[in-house]
């Protein structure tokens, strides 16, 4: 009799164990997002996966700087030990990954929560549906056209507050007079902060048409054009306004110095705003913010960050990451994530009641297609942004370099690109 | 005299070595060879086979990047390199003046070596920032003008490249010399004496004469160093400001890594790889003559 129910448990326990779900797994999760606003916005992620109620547990691997997070990531695929998931940037920087055949596809998961429904802008969700499958999860869209200000100093300084990058320029004497660095930038990362800014302004100053066109047909005759030589120029023009100890500094240092009135204006994504929010201030009174370099010209790119997940070889783990992704673009997670990233939410669908002004302006500019500016990302490969990276940087720090040399280099590499 | 073969390779000692060996093939030759076969190919982020001749060699001669790089390993390397040997040399002869408490000064001058150049890089970083370091000490005690922050110009953060890398080098130099220089027999010392030569004139025509091996031991590790220079660029200035300190090691992990660009990165380790040969040939060269030439004392 004894036996017999030892038998009956041993039974009952094992049908558990089968009948019951998938095991849970441990998925090792590498990202860049290691700032303050970041690292909040990213503790969102791991509670939600924690507890979503099959006892799965995210591992964060936490990499400072993108181009040292995706080397990583990329030596760890290389050397056959691929993370469970991993942050990039849509783009290019992922294709080989695709055509190696390294990631998970996660087309029926993104068929069942309807994706291509539900992300908007649809060219957000191009960089994740390559031939018809879903190789990746967008979380988020950042806008990498805005300028960050400090109210006291432009106050302070007795300027008034900058609607376009030229007035900026215009002010900037002034304030560098009251005391304070003009215009705050960082030059670490092989100066993609640079690069960030130069980009806004080549948008700028060629029109979003043009802009794309230099990009698509690889134009070497626009990238060698008088409007480049004119970005070039006034790229110089800012160097002036910057401090010396530019050059190994991060972006969320950069943003440190806005944030406590040392510095007037940084040229930053709109993640800068999660550093402000960290740092108690609102965008109504303590900072401002520019949207495009020129708030006649709004525009809004579609930045931001997408997670993909690498071929495990193990369906209890897989299974985990399908509920892993499945679970980022849920509409809480979307939320509760986007409001401490200061980024807008991948779906439409999702109240966004609590923006604060700054959200406000680029959720109006979204809704005129005209505004939306292609991420760079998305026409270059990483070596081709590497190139650019170190062109501009180099520009940036040698002053014996001139806009025209820069000009012919640019040209030569957007010519040359693949 | 032929020797046989048995004679001249003890069978423990083969055993012995083959650990190194198969290291030696397995790691350097095959993975060497490895290198040089993808810097012929298109490989971006995955290593493939589809050959393309010397394109790759044309793209690498034609990046700004890459010709920063290799001016700056000649300036680094020249400017070094013989600091090092003066002042490892000045530095070997003072320790061997018979000084007071030569252990605390020896391990003080070696002490930069033994360190990590990642941790040493980043010390000096801190010291040289405008912002955190000696410039804005200056300024807090009142010396409102001073100005010094090599490392943030594109034009000077070279030379403190090169002022950190004697710092770190020339104690290990001035302890190889200085083991060549116990070397000297003390006679030699007393018989200069008797013969009324100064002492200079005895170090530069018969004591660095008699120190060949040191010297060419000395400047092999420094050539060797210098070539696979990497910590110290990535913990001082990363490469920057700009591109200004960029190296060929550097040049290569970031094609490899960041810029996912393999075949190009083969083909600037495979360029890099020359030098060092160059330097492997010549001191076996060094060592197959003085071998040579006591063979035939024997």
């Amino acid at each position: 009799m004894r036996y017999r129910i030892l038998a009956a448990a041993l039974a009952a326990s094992a049908a558990l164990q089968f009948a019951g779900p998938a095991r849970a797994a441990d998925l090792e999760v590498i990202h860049w997002w290691t700032s303050k606003g970041e690292s909040a916005a990213v503790s969102q992620f791991a509670k939600a996966f924690d507890n979503d109620g099959h006892g799965d547990k995210w591992v964060d691997s936490a990499i400072a700087l993108g181009e040292t997070a995706r080397s990583t990531v990329m030596q760890r695929v290389l050397g056959g030990d691929p993370p469970g998931a991993a942050q990039f940037n849509p783009g290019r920087q992922y294709e080989e990954l695709i055509s190696g055949g390294k990631l998970l596809d996660l087309t029926d998961i993104a068929t069942a929560g309807k994706w291509d429904q539900v992300i908007r802008p649809k060219a957000i969700g191009s960089a994740c549906l390559v031939d018809g499958h879903w190789w990746c999860v967008p979380v988020n869209i950042h806008s990498n056209y805005w300028a960050w200000y400090s109210k006291p100093v432009f106050e302070k300084a007795g300027v008034p507050e900058p609607k376009s990058l030229a007035d900026f320029i215009a002010a900037a004497p002034k304030i560098k007079e009251a005391g304070f660095i003009p215009f705050a930038i960082g030059g670490d990362g092989n100066g993609w902060q640079i690069q960030l800014l130069f980009q806004d302004m080549v948008t700028e100053a060629l029109g979003v048409a043009k802009r794309d066109e230099m990009y698509t047909k690889k134009s070497a005759e626009i990238a060698g054009g008088p409007e480049m030589k004119g970005v070039f120029t006034q790229l110089r023009a800012l160097k002036q306004y910057t401090d010396n100890g530019y050059a190994n500094r991060n972006w969320n240092d950069t943003t440190n110095l806005v944030i406590t009135g040392k510095a007037g204006l940084q040229v930053m994504g709109d993640w800068a705003r999660g550093e402000f929010a960290a740092a108690g201030m609102t965008g109504v009174k303590d900072f401002g913010c520019m949207i495009g370099l020129n708030e006649a010209k709004p525009v809004v790119s579609t930045d931001g960050d997408i997670i993909v997940f690498f071929k495990q070889n193990n369906p209890d783990v897989e299974a985990a990451q399908k509920r892993l992704a499945a679970l980022l673009i849920s509409p809480e997670v979307q939320v509760a994530f986007n409001n401490a990233k200061g980024s807008m939410p991948v779906r439409g669908d999702v109240d966004m009641s609590t923006a604060d002004p700054c959200m406000q302006k680029s959720l109006k500019a979204v809704e005129d297609p005209a505004n939306i500016v292609t991420a760079t990302n998305r026409f270059i490969t990483e070596n081709t942004n590497q190139q650019l990276n170190e062109l501009v940087a180099q520009f940036f720090a040698d002053d014996s370099m001139t806009a025209d040399d820069a000009t012919a280099k640019f040209s030569t590499i957007i010519g040359n690109s693949d | 005299m032929q020797r046989s073969w048995r004679q001249r390779f003890h069978l423990p000692a083969v055993i012995g070595t083959i650990p190194m060996i198969l290291v030696a093939v397995g790691v350097f030759v095959i993975g060497i060879g490895f290198s040089v076969l993808w810097s012929f190919t298109s490989s971006k982020l995955f290593p493939t086979y589809d050959f393309v001749g010397l394109a790759q060699y044309r793209r690498l001669w034609a990046d700004s990047r890459w010709l920063v790089s290799v001016n700056n390993i000649w300036f680094f390397g020249l400017m070094s390199i013989s600091c090092n040997m003066v002042f490892g040399y000045l530095l070997a002869v003072f320790m061997d003046q018979r000084i007071r408490q030569e252990d605390l000064f020896r391990s003080i001058f070696l002490y930069p070596f033994a360190m990590s150049l990642i941790v040493t890089g980043l010390v000096w970083q801190w010291v040289l920032d405008p912002n955190l370091g000696l410039q804005a000490a200056m300024r807090n005690l009142g010396w409102s003008s001073f100005s010094f922050a090599p490392l943030v110009d594109a034009n000077t953060a070279i030379y403190a490249l090169v002022v950190a890398g004697i710092w770190q080098g020339s104690g290990v130099t001035m302890a190889i010399l200085l083991a060549g220089l116990r070397g000297v027999d003390e006679e030699i010392w007393k018989a200069a004496r008797v013969d009324g030569i100064p002492t200079w004139r005895t170090h530069l025509s018969i004591v660095a004469p008699m120190m060949k091996g040191a010297f060419a031991t000395a400047f092999v590790l420094q050539c060797v160093g210098v070539v696979r220079v990497y910590d110290l660029v990535i913990a001082m200035t990363g490469g920057g400001p700009g591109i200004a300190t960029s190296m060929p090691a550097v040049y290569v992990i970031q094609l490899i890594t960041v810029r996912q660009n393999v075949g190009q990165g083969m083909a600037a380790a495979t360029m890099m790889l020359l030098p060092v040969l160059v330097v492997l040939g010549f001191s076996g060269l060094v060592l197959w003559r003085r071998n040579r030439r006591q063979g035939a004392r024997v």
